[in-house]
């Protein structure tokens, strides 16, 4: 049976008050922020009442992977969609959009979050780190990511993103987990190929490096 | 001569982009213009769709389309339909809307105008066999082999005969039998009569089936979720409605599918269908929720086995009869699969097998990891444990008194195999484990927890033969390796694609493997399923490598005198053996063979080929050496995967909780391929048995046939929290001598065997207290220690 909370919900969404469409592009054009050509939810359809008293900002300034990037935001957008949807970053996958999964894990502020059930209105001020954002600049892996290469960790690689971005909080908070409390803070990131092993060699291996 | 990749291990070329998240899956593909669709999907369990009013739901803002089974193809009843009007399950997509975002699409949705006729329906089989059972199709009730959907109703003295909570063994769909089963049960010392039941699960794919889909220039471009790549590529065209070459398929990467993805399942095409329709690329994502109604499912088990054994533990006899739950539609054929793999596993020197495979109402089945040889596996090993109790015999010895070597038989048939080398890999886990050890441990308690010890065998086939190799030597120096098996997360496309470097003796770094789209030119290969690749891909890449070392030694004959046979190859040059500086490089070679044309550039190719491979060959004729090639190596008989398991747990007889303390898999898969792939297959694949063990199932309302296991955390697979800290691996690594490098499947078995190590070392915790039904799930536990009766009747499915 369908539940029409499986899909994105944009209903009753209000309209952008303070900032028009021209402004708002000027906008993204000076921060030198690109927006994803897909909108899930067309410019034509988003701007096109006029402005309603009292409704949210819908323009929001986020920091991801270091970077700032302007969005326009629906205020019961989730990060995993704005992520995946506006800002390119697919890296981030959904796997169940309820918190079941961890497929969606990201860090704000240097901690993992499932991304599915973050509001993306309330990132105002945070760090968001996603995978795209762990390797450095020149392209150098993160210790967790050579590790989980050197291990084999990933199988079919759709829940990896999320087992990268938990292993990497962790590795910030604890940087010599014991293989127990690698588990435990790994358990929330479900890997239906099973390749839980492999992964924590990955995590206790990365730890030697970090 | 010693290999220098077949053995080692390597990364896999897509394993960077799985860590940085650069990895492409289906959701992940953007078209210019794309738009979303959802499903309506049927709110009852079996209906007739008598009118659909779709008028104010198009006529919302935003709404492009809809699309509904009367406008796709037709498949065939009883397979699965793309889009049906008489659903046959409760969540049955009946139509698609298409509109600019999703939130519009579900609220166009809403707007549909439904009218719907209630059929009857059944989620329990043996109720669909009573003489006035409900049927879950109108045109009958079960699926007969080769013939489809029959009807059969069993009488009442059928039921009256069975004692209570024995399954009634009324008349069968199929029946066979070898030897003499009644001289094997009177000439048996120990005879068990056992009623067991397995229950369905879902694969709980991590990635749900979602698709998009769009048109250019007359051509289909579909992203889809898919272990397999070129074998689905014709079934996928012909579901949509186009020739194949009218088809680009995209499969780069598959998040999980476990049987689930590995033909071409009609529900992908929905948006190629649409986009066909309203002009304009369509997205259909499928949500968790979703997967769990057409995500499909393992069939499960309503069986009845008896076994008769002699003083030293042989199988003498075995009757065995299977009710499978087959879902609705045409399913899949567990339980014919689950007889063969016994006739194997515990090479009976007698056997009959009966059976019949029940529609249901509830989601479609289809192959899930070991389909009916898993289910076999944890419902008979704790079975052989049992006789050896009964018997005074260690679980090691009286499966190794069973286990198949080269000459054991498979099936109705008692066919040939290729291999079998189980009593090795029995011999080298208990070894390993340090079985004597730990068995002496057995049944020591610590507080409320008790020790127990398990064994568990598996069995699955494990290759195929008479497909499609090709690979290309470019005038760069390049060995590009064209492969069309899919990628399912194994890393065996690779692996096997080593097998054509390793033929042709290239450093492995200057190999490009071609996949993942079929515009890339890929060959007529198997589908990445069935446990098959490492055989079946390590045979055409051997058959295209030989042709293009061939071709290589003609060219070097043409141009440097002597005849081919005077030619060697090494260090990517091709040189004359009696005087090594008449040489030429590959790079030379590969541009001569543009030169010659002909053969040696992939102008003129075997008729024996698939029409498909001929297209890819011919697509990249004329640029570079190409070796092309059918494989008709000889393979006479089944090719079987075995696995064994070895496991130790403790058992909270207060909570009825386990914790694994060590697992061991041991694998016969032949020559070892890639060691750290197989050791995370045996590893991981054992997550996925203990998960069908212990935790997995469907759950019904029966009143409505409405399922209750609809998320990770009901119907849940197993978390880091529910496997041990650490697991172990080995492998017997003996060749298979059907195999030009000796390989063999092995991915199935690994579950099977894991699911069944647990529940023998549940039961011998327990003190052998036998199930006889699975998950066995803690409530079970505590009222088995307690000595309580159970709360479920011993044959009741699809509950709790």
């Amino acid at each position: 049976m369908t539940d029409p909370n499986d899909s994105f919900s944009l209903e009753n969404c209000p309209p952008i008050t303070a900032v028009s469409r021209r402004e708002f592009i000027k906008s993204v054009i000076a921060s030198g922020a690109i927006v994803s050509s897909v909108l899930y939810r067309p410019a034509s359809v988003a701007g096109q009442s006029g402005a309603r008293s009292g409704a949210l900002e819908r323009l929001i300034s986020l920091n991801v992977n270091g970077k700032t990037r302007r969005v326009d935001a629906l205020p019961q957008e989730t990060l995993a969609m704005t992520l995946r949807y506006k800002l390119g970053l697919t890296g981030t996958k959904l796997g169940c959009d309820r918190s079941e999964c961890g497929a969606c894990t990201v860090m704000i502020d240097d901690v993992a979050h499932y991304s599915c059930s973050t509001l993306t209105h309330r990132m105002r001020g945070k760090e968001i780190t996603t995978v795209e954002g762990v390797a450095s600049e020149t392209g150098e892996l993160h210790p967790v990511q050579q590790a989980f290469m050197d291990e084999l960790g990933p199988q079919c690689g759709f829940c990896t993103p999320g087992q990268v971005m938990t292993a990497v909080a962790l590795l910030k908070d604890n940087p010599s987990p014991t293989r127990e409390q690698a588990r435990d803070a790994m358990a929330g990131n479900l890997c239906r190929c099973g390749a839980y092993d492999h992964y924590l060699n990955g995590v206790m291996r990365a730890a030697m490096e970090v | 001569m010693a290999n220098r990749l077949i053995g080692a291990n390597f990364t896999p070329p897509d394993i960077r982009a799985k860590v940085t998240g650069q990895a492409k899956y289906a959701e992940d593909f953007r078209a210019d213009g794309m738009v979303f669709c959802r499903l309506l999907t049927s709110p009852m369990p079996h209906a007739r769709v008598k009118s659909i009013d779709a008028s104010e739901a198009l006529a919302m803002d935003g709404v492009v389309g809809v699309l509904t089974a009367a406008e796709v193809p037709e498949i065939p009843s009883p397979r699965d339909p793309i889009l049906t009007n008489t659903p046959h399950f409760l969540g049955e997509p009946i139509l698609a809307v298409a509109a600019v975002d999703e939130t519009t699409a579900q609220d166009a949705i809403g707007k549909i105008k439904l009218d719907l006729e209630r059929l009857p329906f059944t989620v329990d089989p043996l109720r669909s066999l009573r003489p006035k059972g409900p049927d879950a199709r109108e045109e009958g009730n079960v699926m007969i082999p080769r013939e489809g959907v029959g009807r059969i109703k069993w009488t009442p003295e059928d039921f009256a005969e069975a004692g209570e909570g024995e399954l009634p063994m009324g008349e069968p769909a199929l029946e066979w039998s070898f030897g003499d089963v009644d001289a094997g049960f009177s000439n048996a010392k120990v005879v068990l009569d056992e009623t067991f039941v397995t229950a369905s699960n879902s694969h709980h794919s991590m990635e749900p089936r979602s698709a998009m889909a769009y048109w250019d220039n007359g051509k289909c471009y579909l992203y889809g979720s898919s272990q397999s790549q070129s074998f689905v590529h014709p079934g996928i065209a012909r579901t949509i409605g186009i020739e194949p070459d009218k088809l680009v398929y995209v499969a780069e990467n598959c998040g999980g599918g476990f049987g689930s993805k590995g033909g071409p399942y009609p529900l992908q095409v929905i948006p190629a269908l649409m986009a066909k329709k309203i002009g304009r690329p369509v997205m259909m994502r499928i949500s968790r929720a979703e997967e769990y109604f057409i995500g499909q499912a393992r069939p499960g088990f309503q069986g009845r086995v008896k076994l008769g054994f002699r003083e030293d533990g042989r199988v003498l006899a075995v009757d065995l009869y299977i009710v499978q739950e087959n879902g609705p539609n045409a399913g899949f054929g567990d339980w014919t699969s689950a007889a063969n793999a016994m006739s194997l596993v515990y090479t009976p020197e007698a056997m009959r097998f009966r059976g019949v495979s029940v529609l249901t109402n509830t989601p479609q089945r289809t192959a899930q990891r070991g389909p009916g040889q898993n289910q076999i596996a944890i419902a008979v090993e704790p079975l052989m444990d049992k006789a050896a109790r009964a018997l005074e015999i260690d679980p090691v010895v009286i499966r190794g008194v069973n286990a198949p070597g080269h000459d054991a038989k498979y099936g109705a048939e008692q066919g040939p195999i290729t291999s079998a080398y189980q009593g090795e890999a029995l011999d080298k886990g208990a070894e390993r484990f340090g079985w004597r050890e730990r068995r002496a441990r057995s049944g020591t308690r610590r507080g409320s927890k008790v020790t127990g010890v398990g064994i568990g065998q598996a069995y699955h086939s494990a290759g195929s033969s008479g497909f499609d190799g090709l690979v290309r030597l470019t005038p760069e120096g390049k060995l590009h390796i064209h492969t069309g098996v899919g990628n399912l997360g194994t890393y065996s496309y690779a692996s096997t694609s080593r097998v054509a470097a390793e033929i042709l003796k290239c450093d492995w770094e200057n190999c490009v493997i071609e996949r993942g789209d079929s515009s890339r030119n890929l060959p007529w290969n198997f589908g990445q399923f069935g446990s098959n690749t490492s055989f079946t891909m390590t045979r055409t890449n051997f058959a295209a490598a030989t042709d293009a070392v061939a071709k290589l030694k003609e060219i070097a004959a043409l141009d440097l005198g002597g005849s081919p046979d005077d030619y060697d190859i090494a260090d990517e040059t091709v040189f004359r053996r009696s005087s090594p500086s008449r040489r030429m490089t590959y790079a030379k070679a590969a541009a001569r063979a543009i030169e010659l044309g002909g053969k040696f550039s992939g102008e003129e190719v075997d008729e024996d080929l698939n029409p498909l491979t001929k297209a890819s060959a011919m697509a990249i004729a004329g640029k570079g050496l190409v070796g092309v090639a059918k494989d008709r190596i000889e393979k006479n008989g089944t090719v079987p995967a075995l696995a064994v398991g070895f496991i130790e747990i403790e058992l909270d007889l207060d909570t009825g909780k386990y914790e694994i303390v060590d697992y061991l898999g041991v694998a016969d898969c032949g020559t070892v391929v890639h060691p750290q792939g197989l050791a995370a297959q045996i590893k991981s694949g054992a997550v996925m048995g203990f998960g069908l063990a212990t935790l997995e199932r469907h759950i019904y309302d029966p009143a409505w046939a409405i399922p209750h296991s609809v998320g990770l955390y009901q119907a849940r697979p197993p978390s880091y929290l529910d496997v041990p800290l650490e697991m172990d691996s080995d492998a017997v690594d003996l060749p298979d001598p059907q195999n030009p490098v000796g390989a063999k499947g092995i991915g199935e078995p690994l579950m099977g065997c894991a699911g069944a190590a647990l529940i023998c070392a549940i039961s011998d915790a327990l003190g052998g207290h036998y199930f006889n039904r699975t998950p066995v799930v803690p409530d079970m536990v505590i009222n088995a220690a307690a000595g309580r009766p159970q709360s479920h009747k011993p044959l009741q499915v699809n509950t709790d």
